[in-house]
């Protein structure tokens, strides 16, 4: 295969990867669009393999490791459980900012890859490694930890230094300091300088996650993949390859468009975000001010549930991170077909924070079979609540608080949340009294119309679904 | 000590309710009360002495043992004089009492040294809803008042197609709506017939709809909201436009409720003679409000009477008349006001005049009379509700989503521009090149990502995912370039590190892909 026939190959990998995208942006579209994403793969990595940039010498090995990656990687696939998926796309982009680590320091070790370079472009060639590995090494440590924190291994509240923006002012300092040297240096001095800059690097992704709450896990992940395209484009930079240039923009974009979208759902900016700990960065005072709302909550049993539910003529169901933890989506899938069968309206309402990744309830749901017609996004349901009997939020908090509507001093102030105070009668359900992953109290739970069901979500779904098919019947 | 509860039967001639049922007597035993109830006061709403007994409650054979014993009086009715006569010092009574009507009675009530707590006079704030005896009866006499009016009515409410005709749906038209007003077109509707309905107060236009009646409006401009949530007195220039279209209504409907009311004050006359003139023989009027006079010129309080062909219901025992419904609603309310004064769960009540909602009650606290209360602190709805409105707005979640503002904007370009001329002056063409299709494909990927579905947003992140291992290229060929041989290029580690990224990506390349797969199976309709 020529080099000619290669870089048209590109071209078309490049131009299926733009139609997977756009694919993946349409419920109808999107398995043609996954599709058109795995024939692009194929032609890139077909066409590099049988380019002119590729010996034979090296194909075994190249489709040994091949081999043993796919395995391992289909197998997660199949094994995963839809409860888990955020720290598999944790995990993933962990494997991205690893292997452009990997692709960085192999081309800067490599005498013959910047041979032809000379002067100003040999300069640039050396930045574009230095930066790419810096990019990398930051995905990498911060997916990690990102994982870490998803499937709980690490705990979920941000970790505070003091002083935290001056340390990552003296990383990005020192980064910079050593680019200089770096790209100045003769080799000896090159590699010190990049595996200084590495170790920074890895700091301070790890040190960006740490600082980041629970709650801001969706903008953090969304963060994380679109700094996997960032590497990939950076390395495309290095290796003068315009298809990894194309294909990380690409994916650079879409994951900063979703860190947008997730920042907008929760009325925060990126940087305050991405600064850490609610309510404590960007110069925002400390919310200690906060009304503490007063006065009962109202207990009611699965029994009582299953009566409101028996009675209703439209339920909407807000699922939340709890559902996830609690693994209760099946349930609440049986209860809404029960439902159904009687004649009821029941629909999901889907705030676009709920649960820790971006799209996570959607999954959750699609799981256990709830067609996707009845699930609504927050805009398109929310004036739907003053005409609907019954709200069930199941293992939801900060997203149906209304103190962001109307308290200006509450943390979490002008996030728009789902009005489900506005039904009828709302039903909790929650483990404890405990606040949310902001820390904030919520008033919904004290309102007259509300009602808590204390329990472990899928034991109380269970005991729910349990009265409800008798209770149609006399 | 816990305290005994005593439950009589009333007195009242034609009076079915009883102040509690055997379901609370219950509770109010686990609440650490014993409970008294008189012989067959629960008969006429189908409680037997027998189920009282059943769940822990004594029966006392006379009243007067009753009143004798008991430390706490639950009733329905405003004790009568005899009644009074029978009460003791220190005694607490909770019932019935309009102190505003009845001053002769509160005097009587004093001079017993006891305490009162008035139903009646719950403050209307939220907190107190659960004890808010007006409501729960209102609701059941809105219900009854139209099936009194269905039981009058000589045709069918719904409308229907039959082989034997067509039926045309009746036409109901509630004055009011009050909780009593809203039950009465709840009913109504849900019966078929077409419901109107109009108030004073424009912003219950909103639960009329909702309830399914539609809302007549009067084209003059004043808001009829008074202190509380109540209605107010109009205006003369009001009520001669509502008084056209009430007698334009009663030309075309077969029923009219009326509900209206002003705390205080007799009801307004809204149906006059020549109105209930103008209705088809065969109507129904139901006057609601005629305990306080009624709202038809024509009504006889208690009676339901025929003038000019049309039946006008003014029974003022619509409760009464659901004697086991009311009943069992007003005893919860009962039960939620004690759990109120019984904090402790022990048997023993404790007045709090701190509470705001006891403190309304409460009329007359051991021989002095505590009534009127001071204004409540809080009133309903709408002030509230403006509130909300306000405080929306500066929170500002409309103003992020919204365009940059000119002078953000105009810094970003400036900065964009500015970088884009330090590259041009330093780059060289070759990296150029590859910096325009970067720039390029961000855009293609803003463009194309924009719209995304929300419910997509993690399948788009995995195939995104996936497709970031693209970067497999750039250890493919590392692997084994086929100039490499000539120089010192250190091989076996490069190859190593390559195949590792190699490996690392292949997991992200075939996993992203089969995982997105297999959630996008799962996405049905």
């Amino acid at each position: 295969m020529t080099e000619s026939l290669a870089t048209v190959s590109y071209i078309g990998a490049a131009i299926l990867f733009i139609l997977s995208l756009g694919g993946l942006s349409h419920q109808e579209t999107a398995r043609r669009g996954n599709l058109y994403g795995m024939i692009g793969m194929a032609v890139a990595v077909l066409a590099t393999l049988f380019g002119p940039r590729v010996g034979m010498a090296g194909i075994p090995w190249i489709v040994g490791a091949m081999v043993v990656g796919g395995a391992v990687g289909l197998t997660l696939a199949r094994k995963v459980q839809m409860t888990q998926m955020p720290e598999l796309v944790a995990f993933m982009h962990s494997m991205v900012g690893l292997a452009a680590v990997l692709v960085g320091y192999a081309q800067y070790v490599d005498p013959t890859a910047g041979a032809q370079f000379a002067g100003i472009e040999k300069t640039i060639h050396e930045v574009e490694i230095y930066v790419g590995i810096l990019i990398g090494a930051v995905t990498l440590s911060g997916s990690v930890i990102a994982f870490g924190k998803l499937s709980g291994k690490i705990g979920g509240s941000p970790l505070l230094l003091p002083a935290r923006h001056w340390l990552n002012l003296i990383g990005l300092l020192a980064v910079i300091y050593y680019g200089y040297v770096f790209a100045t240096g003769n080799h000896e001095q090159g590699m010190q300088a990049l595996i200084i800059m590495t170790v920074i690097a890895l700091l301070f992704g790890i040190h960006m996650v740490v600082a980041i709450g629970g709650a801001d896990m969706p903008v953090v992940v969304s963060m994380l993949n679109s700094y996997s395209g960032w590497a990939a484009a950076a390395t495309g930079f290095m290796l003068n390859n315009d298809l990894l240039i194309v294909t990380g923009a690409l994916v650079g974009s879409s994951g900063a468009i979703l860190s947008y979208i997730m920042c907008k759902a929760m009325n925060r900016g990126f940087f305050s975000v991405i600064a850490g700990g609610f309510g404590t960065g960007g110069g925002k005072p400390a919310a200690g001010g906060a009304a503490q709302p007063a006065g009962e909550v109202f207990p009611i049993t699965a029994q009582e549930t299953a009566q409101l539910l028996c009675e209703a003529k439209s339920v909407i169901i807000v699922p939340g991170y709890g559902m996830a933890v609690a693994q209760a989506q099946h349930t609440v899938f049986d209860i809404t077909k029960l439902l159904r069968e009687r004649g009821v309206n029941v629909r999901f309402a889907i705030h676009p924070v709920a649960g820790r990744m971006p799209g996570h309830m959607n999954v959750l749901l699609a799981e256990a079979k709830v067609p996707y017609d009845i699930v609504f996004e927050m805009d398109e349901i929310n004036e739907d609540f003053p005409q609907t009997d019954v709200v069930m939020v199941i293992g939801a908090n900060d997203i149906v608080n209304p103190s962001a509507l109307d308290d200006p001093t509450s943390p979490i102030a002008g996030m728009p949340v789902l009005e489900v105070w506005k039904a009828q009668t709302s039903i909790v359900m929650k483990r404890s009294m405990a606040s949310g992953y902001a820390g904030v109290d919520n008033p919904l739970f004290y309102k007259d119309n509300n009602r808590m069901l204390f329990g472990d979500a899928k034991k109380m779904l269970d005991e729910v679904l349990f009265d409800l098919e008798s209770c149609g019947k006399d | 000590m816990s305290l005994k509860i005593g439950v009589p039967r009333e007195v009242m001639a034609g009076e079915k309710r009883v102040a509690t049922v055997p379901d609370v007597v219950e509770k109010l035993i686990k609440l650490g009360f014993s409970v008294l109830v008189e012989s067959g006061a629960g008969e006429a709403a189908n409680f037997a002495d027998e189920t009282y007994r059943a769940v822990g409650a004594e029966i006392a054979d006379t009243a007067k043992d009753l009143w004798s014993s008991a430390d706490i009086v639950f009733k329905v009715r405003v004790p009568s004089t005899e009644e009074v006569a029978l009460m003791h010092e220190g005694q607490t009574l909770i019932s019935f009492v309009w102190p505003a009507q009845n001053p002769e009675l509160m005097q009587q009530l004093a001079a017993r040294k006891v305490t009162v707590l008035a139903v009646d006079s719950v403050p209307r704030i939220s907190r107190a809803q659960k004890m808010d005896v007006l409501s729960s009866m209102a609701n059941i006499s809105g219900y009854r008042a139209v099936v009194e009016a269905a039981h009058a009515f000589g045709r069918f409410f719904t409308g229907q197609i039959t082989a034997a005709g067509k039926v045309p749906p009746a036409k109901v038209f509630v004055i009011g709506a009050g909780v009593a007003g809203l039950a009465a077109i709840g009913t109504a509707a849900n019966l078929g017939a077409i419901v109107r309905a109009n108030d004073t107060r424009p912003e219950v236009a909103d639960q009329v709809i909702s309830m399914g009646g539609e809302f007549v409006t009067i084209d003059y401009e004043e808001d009829g909201t008074g202190v509380g949530g109540y209605a107010k007195v109009m205006s003369e220039g009001f009520q001669q436009a509502q008084r056209a279209v009430f007698a334009k209504q009663a030309k075309e409907v077969d029923i009219i409720i009326t509900t209206a009311l002003i705390p205080g004050k007799p009801a307004p006359k809204l149906i006059t003679a020549d109105m209930v003139a103008s209705m088809r023989p065969g109507s129904v009027i139901v006057d609601m409000a005629a305990e306080q006079g009624g709202n038809c010129e024509l009504t006889v309080p208690g009676e339901a009477v025929v003038r000019h062909g049309v039946t006008i219901i003014g029974y003022a025992d619509l409760p009464s008349r659901l004697a086991k419904q009311s009943s069992t609603l007003y005893a919860t309310n009962l039960l939620r006001l004690t759990e109120e004064l019984c904090k402790t769960k022990d048997g023993i009540i404790n007045v709090n005049m701190e509470d705001e909602a006891l403190r309304g009650a409460t009329v007359i606290k051991d021989g002095e009379v505590t009534w009127p209360p001071p204004a409540p602190k809080l009133s309903a709805a709408p002030p509230q509700a403006k509130k909300s409105d306000a405080a929306v707005k500066p929170a500002g979640h409309g103003q992020k989503s919204g365009p940059l503002s000119t002078g953000a904007m105009v810094l970003m370009l400036v900065l964009s521009g500015a970088l884009l001329a330090l590259i041009g002056l330093g780059a060289p063409a070759a990296f150029l090149s590859h910096f325009t299709v970067f720039v390029l494909a961000c855009f293609v990927g803003y463009m194309v990502v924009w719209n995304v579905a929300p419910s997509l947003h993690t399948p788009l992140m995995s195939v995104t995912n996936a497709i970031s291992s693209i970067i497999i290229i750039g250890a493919l060929v590392q692997v084994a370039p086929p100039l490499a041989n000539a120089t010192n290029r250190p091989e076996s580690l490069i190859l190593w590190i390559a195949i590792a990224a190699i490996a690392l990506t292949a997991i992200n390349m075939f996993g992203g892909f089969a995982v997105t797969q297999r959630m996008l199976a799962m996405f049905r309709k």
